[in-house]
């Protein structure tokens, strides 16, 4: 929202408070300061009223006019002017030499084509204030009173032509702030400032006199009911939804279409709203002030004289302003005269009750509405213009009496307009219902602020924004009492509990100077990570210690994505999760597997020459299909996985750090060749648990040389390990196992055994076979070629034995070797080598 | 007999101390101690002698071998010292020359200022909980009291999901805009009092130098019978200043958020020009923009109709009462470490991460 301190300062009395001033009190009270802007003439000093004397021919430039200008110097100013409509005569804004015009250029003495130039004699669009650029803004016509102005006056002594403008930030609760007055009222309850009246109140009517900017005319009791009644000759409106709680119509006639005046114009600009033409920019600037919007039917296009709102039935097509058939949907508000829809309600208008060039009746319609169905509409059409943004809020119905009042003043003095009959009212709301008032308990705020605040105090601050603030019980001891407290209209949606004067109170009083505590009932113990955090940051904290770099990738991909992991529609995890409006089709979907990201960031990398790339992410995948858990939601769970430039026993050197550092001992592979994107010879189900018990926690292998080469990656490896299944079977801590006093034996075996049979097979025979004594058994190498049959494969054991109580005899040493051999044979084929 | 003695002895010793080398000692001790040299030949046969001398050549034969024995040991000493040095200097390294490669490895920035900041809150006595990235519009919206025309509920602030034939339930699905949800789903599951943070990914439809569509977020929550404003800013003071330093101060700015009130945003005095505005060098810092102050985080005291969504008598908001808030991990790192582009930490070049291991 966009305030320009001048204006502002119409409803608020800013002698002493600069810009940054104004911004610095709002920014600590609940309003935050967008950004400050200047608005028009960076020097608006230096430019003064001008009287063209003479305007000849440029000797040597056919569109160039050599003037002599009277600036209130002893002697006219020679001005080149290049517009068509400079003449002797016209009263004109001069920037002198030494102006900074809009956007930083100077204006320099230069010479044109041989012809000194002593200023530039102006554009309303050169100033800042109007999109007129057929020519020079003849003030003469513009500005009543202008040809009296003595030449070299500032402009500035007649119109606000430049200003200060601060662009606030306005949370969605405050759609009072939305407006001028709503603006003006914080500022005071901030800085102290005096609030003048409402300027739609009889009070508030002169002060805008007094301010110079427009013409006296008597005010009305906005808040009364119309003394002219509340009907007009041949109009009727009829509400046929409760989402309309108030419609209000009035008709003005004697209506000339034609611009609206300069210092409207130069407050609309500066607001960031363009002029259009006096009747549109008379309810652009009402709803500026009001934060309520209006709108203007050409009273004549009416068909028949009469509005019904109603909510449209479903499919039913409306030609809005903009020249677009929109489709409705049912429940959405639509405006009818006798011919049909003629404006989506509180939206936008429609093109064929327009007020056009011709118009000279005007029907003002000022109406409340329900704030989600409009903002709905609004969304569904994404038409958030500054008036269906405002509707969207669900304003006060009170507020539309305010708009009609202001509109009508500035429509009689800006307009000429005279209003005829009464004021049409309908809808359902009913002035006479009242919002009981609401209690604050004095002991409430000391709770929960942690300060307290004295019910004087509370009263002063809550005042100062227009609450009605009664103290029930004033002979209450302090801290015990209450104050009831009457909620202003505008504020009625915001403020509706205690709690909510409450924030009142403390944003305006209490914040800025809150004494910090620690809360006086602590838990008797520290906290802790809970185990499976430790866990997870013990198995992040594993890979790093090995050398591996964690990513951190996007939760998003491609729907393209499955199908470079060579998925097969059918495979559970190529049904990813749609977002319904993605930024891009890069990130359409949801992830179904970490791998694609590690995928991504490795190409990446190795696009921009790093190699032998180890890298590893924890995060979430996700699934179309229901969560265990929470069977009406996609299931997601959180994964960790690694990628290395390396083969499978790289990655399965990593996943023994990972299980290590998880402190599970009893996990497995087993060979597949059935994962699409993994190398089917050199791939494998990570296993944890033996049995009925065993679950399948992940995969490992050497990603699909195909799929590698998609990503232009050469050969990778992987794990993938799925921590909400794995975390909870890490255990807590390992139970602390002796080493022994007595030394071991140790021996190494070469058996030969068929080329089927898994080393993890052959270690289990040996470690089955050696018993009780045995420590460990362990594969240190495996051989095929030169000297091993065609299908076997040498394997190297290491054995281990102890006992915890003796050092072990040649004997029993022997034994446990003579086992492990005949077991290895007898189980697995096992022969000996040399 | 004992003058060829003495002689052997004398040549012995003039050999010894003419050797240069540790291998010419191991010749002359062959030579001159062997089993055919001389002297122990004498010694050995001082049996054959007549018995008067038999003593007296044996003595001095002994002393002889003795005495050689030791010089060739003193000279051995002598010289392998010598060697040793010579040794060493010609195995002279450059030791400026790179060491063995490691593989080098880290945790990415995210991770570290997340865990940073999980134990600054484990020392304030909260614990970590973690929740799920898809949510219902109750959850992320509703019972955190957003009115129905809120616009964080507009598709240009939310991603949201597109209906799924596999998923029961006629619902609509969201990724979540914020950690929050997870406020109402810990008051669920545990009694009062309450003190959690919640870290974890979020997602809302934004592209630019400070915005990603993803981002992480650490939630807090503290209920009880007794918790103020106050302890509010007491708690984030604390953690301000774990984060930015000691000689930190915050202050509580009043704004708004559906799920709080009263709503504060807390601004950091800012660390870069010691909340001056103003560099030692005279220019405005460009950190807080001249203001002394960088806003950190959005907070406030929990809505009493958030407490009342939860469903529970033990959230009864006239018997509980307590403060949220929800800070940026993003936004945190930016401020500590200085970068200016999120995307970069989402782009992963290990040469970048690797500056933060
Ligand atoms: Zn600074």
């Amino acid at each position: 929202m966009k305030a320009p301190l001048k204006w502002l300062g119409e409803y608020v009395d800013l002698t002493g408070l600069d810009a940054a001033e104004v911004a610095a009190r709002l920014n600590v009270t609940g309003t935050e300061l967008d950004r400050l802007i200047h608005h028009g003439v960076e020097t608006p000093e230096t430019v003064v009223v001008g009287r063209v004397l003479s305007a000849e021919q440029h000797p040597d430039a056919d569109r160039l006019r050599v003037c002599q200008v009277d600036i209130g110097g002893e002697e006219p100013s020679q001005i080149v002017c290049g517009a068509p409509n400079v003449a002797q005569g016209l009263t004109v804004a001069v920037a002198t030499v030494g102006t900074v015009m809009p956007g930083g250029m100077k204006i320099k003495k230069a010479k044109l084509r041989g012809q000194v130039s002593l200023g530039m004699i102006c554009s309303a669009r050169e100033l800042g204030i109007g999109e007129e650029h057929d020519g020079i803004l003849a003030l003469n016509e513009a500005l009543p009173g202008a040809e009296d102005v003595a030449p070299g006056t500032p402009l500035t002594s007649v119109l606000e032509h430049a200003d200060e403008v601060l662009d606030l930030e306005i949370t969605p609760n405050r759609p009072d702030c939305l407006g001028l007055y709503g603006i003006a009222r914080e500022v005071a309850a901030a800085t102290g400032a005096e609030l003048r009246p409402a300027p739609w109140t009889a009070a508030g009517a002169p002060a805008a006199v007094a301010s110079g900017t427009s013409a006296p005319g008597p005010g009305e009791d906005a808040d009364a009911p119309d003394p002219a009644g509340d009907a007009i000759d041949g109009f009727a409106v009829e509400v046929r939804t409760p989402l309309c709680p108030r419609f209000t119509a009035r008709l003005f006639e004697g209506v000339t279409v034609g611009p609206s005046p300069l210092w409207m114009q130069a407050r609309l600009s500066a607001a960031g709203m363009r002029p259009i033409n006096n009747v549109v920019d008379v309810t652009n600037y009402v709803m500026l002030v009001t934060g309520q919007p209006l709108h203007a039917f050409d009273a004549d296009r009416v068909a028949g004289g009469t509005l019904v709102v109603r909510e449209a039935a479903e499919g039913e097509e409306l030609e809005t302003l903009d020249g677009t058939t929109r489709a409705l949907r049912a429940g959405e508000l639509v405006i009818d005269d006798a011919d049909g829809p003629t404006s989506l309600a509180a939206v936008m208008g429609g093109a064929r009750s327009e007020v056009h060039e011709g118009t000279t009746r005007v029907l003002l319609e000022v109406a409340s509405w329900d704030g989600p169905t409009i903002h709905r509409t609004a969304q569904r059409l994404s038409l958030f213009s500054e008036a269906a943004s405002r509707n969207a809020k669900g304003l006060a119905p009170e507020q539309a009496s305010w708009a009609q009042a202001l509109a009508t003043r500035l429509l009689r003095e800006t307009v000429g307009a005279t209003r005829v009959g009464g004021t049409i009212e309908a809808g359902t709301w009913d002035p006479n219902v009242v919002a009981p008032p609401l209690t604050v308990r004095e002991a409430r705020v000391e709770r929960l602020l942690g300060a307290a605040v004295s019910r004087p105090r509370q009263t002063e601050l809550l005042e100062a924004l227009g609450f009605v603030v009664t103290d029930a019980e004033p002979d209450a001891p302090a801290g015990a009492g209450t104050l009831q407290v009457i909620v202003p209209a505008e504020r009625r949606a915001d403020v509706t509990r205690e709690v909510d004067l409450i924030e009142e109170v403390a944003r305006l009083g209490v914040v800025a100077d809150l004494e910090p505590t620690l809360p006086a009932r602590r838990r008797p113990s520290s906290a802790r990570l809970t185990p499976r955090q430790q866990a997870r940051r013990r198995a992040e904290d594993a890979l790093v210690g090995r050398g591996l770099q964690e990513v951190v990738g996007w939760s998003f991909t491609d729907a393209g994505a499955a199908g470079r992991l060579g998925l097969t529609a059918d495979d559970p995890r190529a049904a990813a999760v749609v977002l319904q409006n993605p930024l891009s089709e890069d990130q359409a979907v949801l992830r179904p597997t970490i791998l694609v990201s590690l995928l991504d960031i490795a190409r990446h990398n190795r696009t921009r020459g790093v190699e032998g790339l180890r890298i590893f992410e924890t995060g979430t995948v996700f699934r179309d299909a229901p969560d265990p858990t929470r069977p009406d939601m996609p299931f997601e769970h959180t994964a960790i996985a690694a990628l290395v430039q390396d083969d499978v026993f790289a990655a399965k050197g990593l996943l023994e750090a990972l299980f290590s550092a998880l402190r599970i001992e009893n996990w497995s592979v087993e060979a597949t060749d059935e994962v699409a994107f993994l190398h089917p010879g050199r791939a494998a189900k990570v296993l944890v648990g033996s049995g009925a018990e065993q679950v399948q926690v992940g995969l490992l292998g050497e990603v699909h040389p195909r799929v590698a080469g998609t990503w232009d990656l050469p050969r990778v490896a992987t794990f993938l390990v799925d921590l909400d299944k794995t975390l909870p079977l890490a255990p807590e801590s390992r139970p602390f196992r002796p080493v022994g006093q007595f030394p071991d034996a140790r021996f190494d075996l070469a058996v030969l055994v068929p080329d089927d049979v898994t080393a993890a097979r052959t270690v289990a025979t040996a470690r089955k076979a050696g018993g009780a004594l045995l420590e460990d058994v362990a594969v240190f190498d495996a051989y095929r070629g030169k000297g091993v049959p065609e299908g076997q494969v040498s394997l190297a054991l290491h054995v281990r034995l102890r006992a915890a109580d003796r050092t072990l005899t040649d004997e029993e040493i022997g034994g446990t070797r003579d086992k492990i051999v005949a077991a290895l044979a007898e189980k697995v084929g096992g022969v000996l080598r040399g | 007999m004992q003058e060829r003695i003495a002689e052997l002895r004398a040549a012995g010793e003039a050999a010894v101390a003419a050797a240069t080398t540790t291998d010419q000692l191991e010749e002359l001790r062959v030579q001159h101690l062997g089993r055919k040299a001389e002297l122990p030949n004498l010694l050995r046969n001082v049996s054959d002698l007549p018995p008067a001398e038999r003593g007296i050549v044996g003595k001095a034969a002994n002393q002889a071998r003795q005495a050689l024995q030791a010089a060739i040991d003193a000279r051995v000493a002598e010289l392998a010292e010598a060697e040793l040095d010579a040794k060493l200097v010609a195995d002279r390294v450059d030791v400026t020359l790179p060491g063995k490669p490691e593989p080098v490895g880290g945790l990415h920035l995210l991770t570290r200022v997340r865990r940073d900041i999980e134990d600054i809150f484990l020392g304030l006595g909260f614990d970590v909980v973690e929740g799920p990235e898809t949510e219902t519009v109750h959850y992320n919206f509703d019972a955190l009291n957003h009115a129905a025309n809120h616009p964080a509920r507009d598709p240009g602030d939310t991603f949201y999901l597109a209906p799924s034939p596999r998923l029961s339930g006629d619902i609509q699905r969201l990724l979540r805009t914020h950690t929050s949800p997870m406020q109402v789903r810990t008051m669920e599951e545990q009694d009062p009092p309450v003190a959690v943070v919640v870290p974890g990914r979020v997602y809302r439809p934004d592209s630019d130098a400070t915005h990603t569509p993803q981002f992480h977020q650490v939630e807090g929550l503290w209920i009880d019978v007794d918790i103020t404003l106050a302890d509010l800013k007491g708690v984030l003071l604390s953690v301000a200043r774990s984060i930015f330093g000691a000689d930190r101060d915050i202050r509580l700015r009043p704004h708004f958020f559906p799920f709080t009130e009263p709503s504060v945003e807390i601004d950091v005095s800012c660390h870069l020009c010691g909340g001056t505005g103003r560099l030692r060098s005279g220019e405005r810092c460009p950190l807080c923009k001249g203001t002394g102050w960088i806003e950190i985080l959005g907070s406030g005291m929990v809505d009493p109709n958030v407490l009342s969504a939860v469903g529970r008598p033990e959230y009864d908001p006239e018997r509980v009462q307590g403060f949220a808030f929800g800070m940026g991990i993003e936004r945190i790192a930016m401020l500590r470490y200085g970068l200016t582009d999120l995307r970069t930490l989402y782009e992963n070049d290990v040469r970048l991460l690797e500056q933060y291991a």
